[in-house]
């Protein structure tokens, strides 16, 4: 009850400001409209870098809107109120990593298949895309969570940020673009996929207890 | 075994000041030893002829690189459950070390893959993951730097050392989940080393000096630190 409850005020806040919710989605689309003017319009080559460079700027826009998670609360002093609620610290996190994968996650889902024809991906490889998207953004937000909880409070928090969350995000990135990839070439990717649910299936249960923990320490 | 017996910083100076000296000749003598019998007297590979005498540098760090981390994790629990005072001391003062044991395998391994591959980097699955493991090494010692509260630092990056353990099986077992370019284990394996005895031994003392050296060099990093906070204290209780 109070997890929903939770969700549904963050996204109203993320709706009302309006703006904080589309800027990951439209630098998700800006890499990759960028992507053809670098390297060349050729469709063989965007469609063989298509896969990788599909996954680069997700973790990228989605890195981009970590630092929001907890800072502005942590400094208004609403994550404190919320800590002293009696809700589990650890299903509080939930519920924001809950609402932030509704803004960043699921919009980069419905963008992902329009950037991939663009790029020129074989239509065979669009379901495997969004079953990609579908199991690899929610990690990103978890995994996410921990090193947003971690810099809360710290000096130059969104460098840092990077720093502590993209060498976690390598597996996901691995998997994923290796499922598209396999996808694209006509080889069966569901090894990469059981991969890359099976790392969501380890970080939904462990982030969240994380995160809490480590925002825990931020509000001694 | 009661772990706190060994929370008393007072107690763990008295320790460290037996344990480090020691420790430090050990890894001189070791180190010394090994490097003598490895470069110079061991024979060069049937294959590899006289590039194989990286290895005495490369192994070592590699495995200390792998070690060092899996401490550090072990003493970020103990920390968090625990509230052990001096774990995340430990932590803190061994992951420099341990970012130094990275960077000279992939260094060293660099170096040895140039004339054995061809190229001074692959994009190997063990490659990648190693450097990954630096990047988390460096990721806690920017993370438990970044905040005016040091302890709060300290905290942190117990957490972000317990997450990314995930890299550890990731190192060991790369070459054996996926077909890379780097060998497979040839020491620690079911049915006995592969590897020649009279390449065994150097081996064994390089590592035991790598060893060694750590454990000294944690001991004297630790001791700075305690004697730093007991200055600290010292001056803010001072009157005046």
């Amino acid at each position: 009850m109070s997890f929903v409850a939770l969700v549904r005020r963050d996204l109203r806040l993320a709706l009302r400001q309006g703006t904080d919710a589309f800027v990951s989605l439209l630098f998700f689309v800006l890499v990759l409209v960028l992507v053809p003017l670098a390297i060349g319009p050729e469709p063989q080559l965007l469609a063989r870098v298509a896969p990788g460079l599909i996954w680069i700027a997700a973790l990228l826009s989605v890195l981009l809107s970590l630092e929001r998670m907890f800072q502005s609360e942590y400094e208004d002093g609403s994550l404190d109120q919320l800590a002293l609620s009696g809700i589990p610290f650890a299903l509080i996190v939930a519920a924001k990593v809950a609402a932030q994968w509704l803004t960043t996650g699921l919009p980069l889902l419905l963008a992902g298949p329009v950037l991939a024809a663009m790029l020129a991906l074989p239509s065979h490889a669009q379901g495997v895309l969004l079953a990609s998207l579908a199991l690899g953004t929610p990690t990103l937000s978890l995994v996410g969570a921990i090193g947003a909880a971690l810099v809360v409070g710290a000096r130059r928090g969104g460098v840092l940020l990077a720093l502590l969350v993209l060498p976690l995000y390598v597996p996901v990135l691995i998997f994923a673009a290796g499922a598209i990839d396999a996808a694209a070439a006509g080889l069966p990717a569901r090894p990469h996929l059981l991969l890359l649910g099976g790392c969501l299936a380890l970080s939904l249960p462990l982030a969240p207890l994380a995160a809490a923990a480590a925002l825990k320490d931020a509000l001694r | 075994m009661n772990l706190h017996r060994f929370a008393n910083p007072a107690r763990f100076l008295r320790i460290a000041r037996v344990v480090a000296p020691v420790a430090g000749w050990i890894a001189f003598a070791a180190l010394l030893a090994g490097a003598a019998f490895g470069l110079v007297l061991s024979p060069p590979d049937y294959q590899q002829s006289e590039t194989v005498r990286i290895m005495y540098v490369h192994v070592p760090s590699a495995w200390l690189a792998l070690q060092t981390y899996v401490a550090m994790a072990i003493a970020a629990a103990v920390a968090l459950v625990w509230k052990h005072p001096l774990a995340d001391l430990f932590v803190k003062a061994a992951a420099p070390v341990g970012a130094g044991f990275t960077l000279l395998c992939l260094v060293s391994g660099s170096f040895w893959g140039r004339p054995t591959w061809g190229a001074w980097w692959v994009w190997d699955a063990r490659l990648t993951s190693m450097l990954v493991l630096f990047f988390l090494y460096v990721g806690y010692i920017a993370l438990s730097g970044a905040f005016d509260d040091e302890e709060r630092g300290r905290r942190a990056g117990t957490v972000l050392v317990l997450t990314g353990i995930v890299d550890v099986p990731i190192v060991k077992f790369s070459v054996e989940w996926w077909n890379t370019l780097h060998q497979p284990a040839s020491v620690f394996r079911l049915g006995g080393p592969t590897i020649a005895a009279e390449m065994l031994w150097p081996l064994g003392l390089m590592v035991v000096g790598f060893t060694a050296f750590f454990v000294w060099i944690v001991c004297v990093r630790l001791e700075t630190e305690l004697l730093t906070r007991k200055l600290r204290a010292r001056l803010e209780n001072s009157p005046g």
